[in-house]
């Protein structure tokens, strides 16, 4: 009898010791596939926001999606007072005010145009049109343009992380 | 070791050795049929003859497919459609066949559903059933990823996103899936070996097991009468043929099998040639582009029902409706409490207005499915969801009520 | 026993072809607006009211600051003076040759358009004269005489040198009427034109090069870069394409694709020019249809009379 229950646990621990192993290639598995370090390493866009001239539009890229960043003058930003929607959505680097935006139409996701001369955007698929902020000021998008994850560090921008202020955002409904 | 003698033929050469009479014995010549059957009851060969003409076409599309993201549409639009000697023919088969295989799940779904065959014994046969549906859901989703047009990168993109689980956002988990922030490389590559390698294995091992799981409790009947297999089959042997209750596998019901088999194909090869349209969806003649949204997102027609439950929650309801969906039809053979296992028309009113309903509701649900969420649509795809929902929930009231007939 | 398959059959050929007609031909005419056919009659242009002579129409055609001075006209020995990608980037968009002109587009069509091009055109919503956004094609002003009368010549002149409509090619019409925005690579066509065989991959890639430079001045004319129409057969279907070309705006409001003028025949061309490169087999499929539809009949019935035989035992 002793020697039968000695064989059932030796069938048991052999048991074990193969879960072992089947366990250990999971997490080989598992492993395979992640987001290899090349897509992940390109999953974060780091913007120095010194560089921005104000007025002028520059698109970004960030994980295969085109990024606008316009920086705001004085004059534009006395003209978002009181708008509590746009005031919302500006994004404070330093002592500067930026617009940092995905850059698709929220109607169909084409990309719209920046018109330097009107400071505006206009999307040239169906007539959408976005004010400096993103927010829109012609149908038919839905609703401005969302904006990427971000996080503030310093004098920079690292697109693909949550800071607070975009938490912040999320949380009121700013951006979907 | 076993005594082997100087074969006579090679047949008994082989019999020796692999024993293929006793094989073909209890494979066909001795796996008996019952009689009272109607055609419904030939869909698991029509399923089969689907199955090796999407393995056939799918063999020759493979050869000249490459899945990347760079190449894939071309592969498929230009070098099998234009180049390839009948490549349009093998892709318009496998078009075709994918979907028309659904239909004859679903049509093969419920009439095991109408006639009881999922009780008494033959709940395994309901199970594996069930598992082969979700093994050819997976295989459908996965193949429709690999021609990267817009409808593969979108439905992708949509239903990748479901695994974040709504309010839970999950989103790790979307991009451990994709392999990525968005459907790319390595999101086709690993749906390509989905779809090409681990998904048909799976398919063939349940077939496998459908098909054991068959063996003990036998194939149903018309009626639900149980029959005595062993008096029966004798009084075949013994000459009796009319007036037994069972047949042979083959040749017997085998001819009936390719009857309706030649019917089926009439009407899969008129799909092939002259409506694939429905098969073959024109956005996804679009090549995938990331930065353009279709105006109209929606799954094949056979995913259509449970994708409409999902639509007019919100999402974390909606979710949570959607899983409920896909794994209750599993559970139909403990879900259904009545001791009739009878055609559904005699088990009294209450079930016969429940199979009925259940089948109507699934085509409102896929029709609500597709056209767009908007006004009446929308209102009347939540009310047909809850009706899906509350109809599972009565199930097992309604027939633990049910008189023994 | 009653033999109950008809009526079975009956019930599965019924739910089938509800489930069909709601998710197929329903939901489809809910989704996509429908846009009858405006037969490319053109009735919102003046009706001609004069009959040309082209040999005045050849004087005003090639008459400095006339046609010529941006078009080229190989028919008539008039090249074009710049590349493609040059003049797309120097007048905001390639003046297309008019050699052909007279039998792709609509008589109706030219005449207001030499006038006034943003308005044949339909793009007066991107082109507003008191916005001082001005088209890039000037309207005729008229050479002093009677305008409609002048504009009759030059278009009886275009017609004049036009190749015969029987002549005009699938490819012609395609590349004449769409090819200058849309690209076709399954044809091997690029907006400046079919891309020869190189045999130097440095020549190949300068005339990369140079379709990309030209792509770059269609983005900056048009919004966006022009699709690619090599698939657009099988992704959009024949009327969807023939009453989006008749008028753009019936179908995208707003879009800044021009109405393109063609002639109802010049458009079954260009469809047929589509179907060459989005559906080449499908003279190969109808014949393959037939052929396997009469074996698979015979395959049934033959299927049919073994069942019988097999099962005259068992009943």
């Amino acid at each position: 009898m002793e020697n039968n229950s000695r064989r059932g646990f030796m069938g048991k621990a052999f048991g074990a010791v193969a879960a072992v192993g089947a366990v250990g290639s999971l997490v080989a598995m598992k492993k395979s596939w992640d987001p290899l370090p090349s897509v992940k390493a390109a999953g974060f866009t780091t913007l120095d926001m010194g560089m921005y001239q104000e007025g002028v539009m520059v698109t970004e890229k960030w994980r295969g999606k085109p990024i606008f960043v316009l920086k705001k003058s004085a004059e534009v930003m006395a003209k978002e007072k009181g708008n509590a929607a746009a005031e919302a959505r500006n994004i404070k680097v330093g002592n500067d005010n930026f617009m940092v935006a995905i850059g698709l139409c929220t109607h169909l996701g084409c990309i719209p145009a920046f018109r330097s001369d009107s400071n505006d955007f206009q999307c040239a698929c169906h007539g959408g049109m976005f004010d400096a902020s993103g927010l829109v000021t012609k149908v038919p998008p839905p609703r401005g343009f969302d904006i990427p994850p971000f996080k503030i560090d310093g004098n920079k921008l690292i697109l693909g992380e949550v800071g607070p202020e975009y938490q912040s955002m999320k949380d009121n409904g700013v951006t979907l | 070791m076993a005594h082997f003698t100087k074969a006579t033929s090679v047949k008994d050469w082989l019999n020796q050795r692999l024993a293929i009479e006793k094989v073909e014995k209890v494979m066909a010549s001795e796996y008996w049929i019952p009689k009272n059957i109607n055609f419904l009851w030939a869909m698991g060969m029509v399923l089969v003859v689907t199955f090796v003409l999407l393995l056939v076409s799918g063999i020759f599309l493979l050869m000249y497919y490459v899945p990347t993201t760079a190449e894939a549409f071309y592969s498929v639009n230009y070098t099998i459609m234009r180049e390839v000697g009948y490549g349009w023919l093998w892709r318009h088969v496998h078009g075709v066949a994918a979907s028309v295989v659904f239909l004859v799940i679903y049509i093969h779904m419920f009439t095991a559903i109408y006639y009881g065959s999922y009780k008494k014994g033959r709940e395994m046969i309901w199970i594996s059933g069930m598992l082969l549906f979700i093994a050819f859901s997976t295989e459908a989703f996965s193949g429709y990823m690999l021609p990267w047009g817009q409808m593969s990168y979108w439905a992708g993109m949509v239903i990748t996103n479901l695994f974040a689980g709504g309010s839970l956002h999950a989103d790790g988990l979307v991009e451990w899936i994709r392999g990525d922030y968005v459907p790319a490389q390595a999101f086709l590559g690993r749906f390509f070996m989905l779809h090409v390698l681990l998904v048909p294995i799976a398919i063939m091992g349940l077939i496998g097991l459908h098909f054991a799981a068959l063996r003990i409790p036998h194939v149903n009947n018309q009626d639900g009468e149980e029959i005595d297999f062993d008096v029966e089959s004798k009084k075949y042997l013994n000459g009796d043929k009319a007036g037994s209750k069972v047949m042979r596998f083959a040749n017997d019901f085998m001819s009936k099998d390719m009857m309706v088999v030649g019917i089926f194909l009439i009407f899969f090869f008129y799909l092939v040639f002259y409506n694939y349209g429905f098969a073959m969806d024109p956005v996804n003649f679009d090549p995938a582009d990331g930065l353009k949204t279709p105006a109209h997102i929606y799954p094949e027609w056979y995913f259509l029902w449970s994708y409409e439950i999902l639509r007019p929650f919100n999402i974390d309801l909606g979710l949570a409706l959607f899983g409920f969906a896909q794994v209750i039809f599993v559970f139909l053979p403990f879900l259904d409490r009545s001791p009739n296992s009878v055609p559904a028309n005699r088990r009294g009113a209450a079930f016969k207005v429940w199979f009925w309903l259940m089948l109507s509701n699934m085509i409102v649900l896929t029709a609500m499915g597709k056209l767009p969420p908007e006004g009446v649509f929308s209102q009347i795809g939540l009310v047909a969801a809850i009706l899906f929902i509350a109809q599972w929930i009565a199930l097992p009231i309604i027939t633990s009520m049910e008189k023994k007939v | 026993m009653k033999n109950k398959e008809p009526i079975i059959l009956a019930v599965v050929v019924f739910f089938t072809l509800v489930t069909y007609y709601l998710v197929e031909p329903y939901a489809h005419h809910v989704m996509h607006k429908h846009v009858e056919s405006e037969s490319f009659a053109y009735a919102d242009l003046p009706a001609i009211t004069k009959t040309g002579d082209a040999a005045r129409g050849q004087d005003l055609v090639m008459g400095a600051g006339a046609c010529v001075g941006c078009h080229a006209i190989e028919a008539a020995g008039m090249p074009a003076a710049m590349e493609p990608q040059m003049a797309a980037a120097s007048y905001g968009v390639n003046p297309p040759d008019l050699s052909n002109a007279g039998v792709i587009y609509d008589a109706r069509f030219l005449t207001d358009l030499i006038k006034n091009p943003a308005h044949a055109l339909k793009v007066e919503h991107k082109f507003d004269a008191d916005k001082g956004q001005m088209h890039p094609m000037v309207g005729f002003y008229g050479a002093g005489g009677d305008i409609d009368q002048e504009v009759a010549d030059m278009v009886a002149y275009l017609q004049s040198i036009a190749v015969k409509p029987e002549a005009v090619t699938p490819a012609l019409a395609y590349e004449n009427a769409c090819g200058r925005c849309h690209a076709m690579s399954y044809e091997n066509w690029t907006q400046i034109g079919t891309k020869p065989k190189f045999k130097h991959e440095k020549d190949s890639l300068a005339f990369d090069i140079k379709v990309l430079e030209y792509q770059d001045s269609i983005k900056t004319y048009m919004g966006k870069l022009p699709p690619d129409l090599s698939m657009y057969i099988r992704s959009r279907n024949e009327q969807f394409i023939s009453t989006l070309v008749e008028n753009p705006q019936n179908h995208l409001a707003g879009t800044a694709m021009p109405r393109t003028g063609v002639t109802a025949d010049t458009m079954d061309k260009v469809i047929e020019h589509m179907k060459d490169a989005g559906d080449t087999k499908r003279h190969k499929r109808e014949e393959v249809g037939k052929t396997v539809m009469i074996f698979i009949v015979i395959f049934a019935l033959f299927a049919l009379l073994w069942k019988k035989q097999v099962w005259r035992d068992l009943h």
